[in-house]
């Protein structure tokens, strides 16, 4: 079985003001997961603003070095001790998704402009190569490059933009994407786009999600393994099914109460004067 | 109580005119929480703007008229084009992003004492916002201090705050808890309920989470395409879904739990445009207080 994503005894702690007086927040602390699998999978981290899910992500894309332990991505050592692959080989192997697409791509250039940039640098292509890859990683994300060349982000909608993220971090074949709360940013009636084409590439294409999140009905809709996070620790872990219908830990279940559900309500509605 | 009378509300665009909104006849009771619901672009927003009195260029009413039985300071009735004067007053709006909302430069004491003609009397204002802050569960710095220092969650609630602080007759909330997670939004939810209970007054909540729909509101608007597809009780609009739209929209939030769900939800837009879903601008009663669209007639499928 392949290590899709390993992290051991992972820390990092932040530090503000002076050496002396300073404050020192721990964003992870001693994070442990483990996935192993024969088969792509989706796996979604969970918990509130503040709980240190940015962090992981960060530290999983080497924009963040953790001041303890290591991460591994399918067998690969890319954070910590021994983080050995080139900036070349790590991003063909682990590629981002960020939350606001308005903000990933320059107003300034054509959106387009990057998808070329990452099949020529990244992914080390020519000039038909890139053309060629370009063109079918948007067609895999249902877009069409004709409907895309040239244009600036004004001229899409979010939901569209963050299809084109998508497309750029597929150019360079990775194994693992880290999308870091990638729907947030999108008119809720498209969400369901973005995250069926998460599920479409996890099984025809072969990519691995590291899905961070707060909005747990999706993260149980499309992952496989669910990694709840509560003050820089990973409280609870295991498969998404058995994290979910079966919550061991009392902030998971805060997590699950809080979720507005048709089921039952929080509080009588009472009759209106009307 | 607030009517809408046959309202088509339009923008015109170089020689264009796009109607979000088409034809829209209903009546609001005072004293409850209506939510509605559409996908992007089914005029919500354009409705919701139009009740709240923005009403600006290229967007206009085409068409008929909204009737606010309410009165402003001056003891007249208030209509489409005095309604700004009584905004913040006996009319209020919470927006979606409360970091863009709130003065990034101003102390969140002085965003209160701000509003042209509030007491003169800043100090009392002042202590009178420190206390109302105080019962939405704010802590007194929170007047001393600048928007970026406080949580997401925080500004959500000094949004509320500065929202409900005049007691007024109507609160549109524009996604009020979209940027939220979700023990927060439990919590802003929450808070929204009771000072609504407190106040008797009316609230618009658009929100795109049927979830949220039902938990906080007492009626249901369903919008498609610029009409009313369905309105009605809230128990009887989830209960009871007349519209294949209203269903769709049900049917489509994934539930934890349920293992049925997992992987085969078809995306709301995926079914968009579908003509299934457009509707006729006639609302037929089914039941007491469940009105449903007609569905459209062979010939205007097309018009």
């Amino acid at each position: 079985m392949t290590v899709i994503l390993k992290t051991e005894n992972l820390n990092k702690v932040y530090r503000r003001g002076g050496l002396v007086a300073g404050k020192s927040i721990t964003a992870l602390n001693d994070v442990n997961i483990t996935v192993e699998s024969d088969k792509p999978v989706v796996i979604a981290v969970v918990g509130e603003s503040g709980s240190g899910k940015t962090t992981l992500a960060k530290t999983l894309l080497r924009l963040e070095t953790p001041t303890s332990g290591r991460a591994i991505v399918y067998d690969t050592v890319v954070a910590g001790q021994g983080a050995t692959p080139s900036k070349r080989a790590f991003l063909g192997l682990v590629q981002p998704i960020f939350q606001n697409p308005f903000e990933a791509f320059s107003r300034y250039r054509p959106v387009d402009a990057y998808l070329q940039e990452t099949a020529r640098r990244v992914a080390g292509m020519g000039d038909d190569a890139a053309e060629a890859a370009v063109a079918a990683a948007l067609r895999s994300v249902g877009l069409d490059y004709g409907d895309v060349r040239g244009k600036y982000t004004s001229q899409f909608s979010g939901g569209e933009l963050q299809r084109i993220s998508v497309a750029r971090a597929l150019i360079p074949n990775p194994k693992l994407i880290v999308a870091d709360e990638p729907v947030s940013m999108i008119d809720a009636s498209r969400r369901m786009i973005i995250i069926n084409l998460f599920k479409r590439l996890r099984d025809d294409a072969g990519r691995s999600f590291l899905y961070i999140t707060h909005d747990l009905a999706t993260a149980y809709y499309i992952s496989d393994y669910i990694a709840v996070m509560n003050k820089g620790q990973v409280v609870e872990f295991g498969p998404a099914r058995e994290v979910m219908n079966n919550p061991s830990h009392a902030y998971t279940r805060l997590l699950l109460d809080s979720i507005p559900t048709i089921k039952s309500r929080w509080r009588p509605r009472l009759a209106h004067a009307g | 109580m607030i009517r809408l009378n046959d309202l088509k509300i339009s923008y015109r665009i170089a020689n264009r005119t796009i109607d979000a909104v088409d034809g829209v006849s209903l009546t609001i009771p005072d004293g409850c929480i209506v939510g509605i619901a559409g996908e992007s672009g089914s005029g919500k927003s354009t409705l919701m703007k139009a009740i709240y009195g923005d009403i600006q260029a290229p967007m206009h009413i085409s068409r008929g008229s909204i009737d606010y039985d309410f009165q402003g300071a001056d003891g007249r009735p208030v209509t489409t084009q005095t309604i700004r004067r009584q905004w913040f007053k006996s009319i209020s709006y919470i927006p979606q992003s409360s970091m863009n909302s709130l003065n990034p430069v101003i102390r969140i004491g002085r965003q209160f004492t701000d509003f042209p003609g509030t007491d003169s009397n800043k100090k009392r204002v002042l202590e009178q916002a420190r206390t109302y802050l105080g019962k939405l569960g704010l802590p007194p710095e929170v007047m001393e201090s600048y928007p970026h220092q406080l949580s997401g969650g925080m500004r959500q609630r000094v949004m509320i705050g500065l929202a409900t602080f005049f007691q007024p007759d109507l609160i549109i909330a524009d996604e009020p808890t979209t940027a939220l997670d979700v023990v927060v939004q439990k919590e802003i939810l929450m808070l929204l309920m009771e000072l609504q209970e407190e106040m008797g007054n009316t609230i618009l909540v658009v929100s795109h989470d049927m979830g949220v729909h039902y938990q906080v509101t007492h009626k249901m608007l369903i919008m498609y395409a610029g009409r009313v597809v369905e309105y009605g009780d809230t128990e009887s609009v989830f209960g009871d879904p007349q519209h294949p739209y209203t269903k769709m929209l049900i049917d489509s939030l994934p539930t934890i739990g349920d293992d049925s769900m997992r992987g085969v939800i078809a995306s709301a837009a995926g079914a968009g445009g579908d003509r299934a879903f457009r509707a006729e601008p006639v609302l037929v009663e089914v039941k007491p207080n469940h009105f449903v669209a007609r569905a459209p007639q062979p010939d205007n499928v097309l018009a």
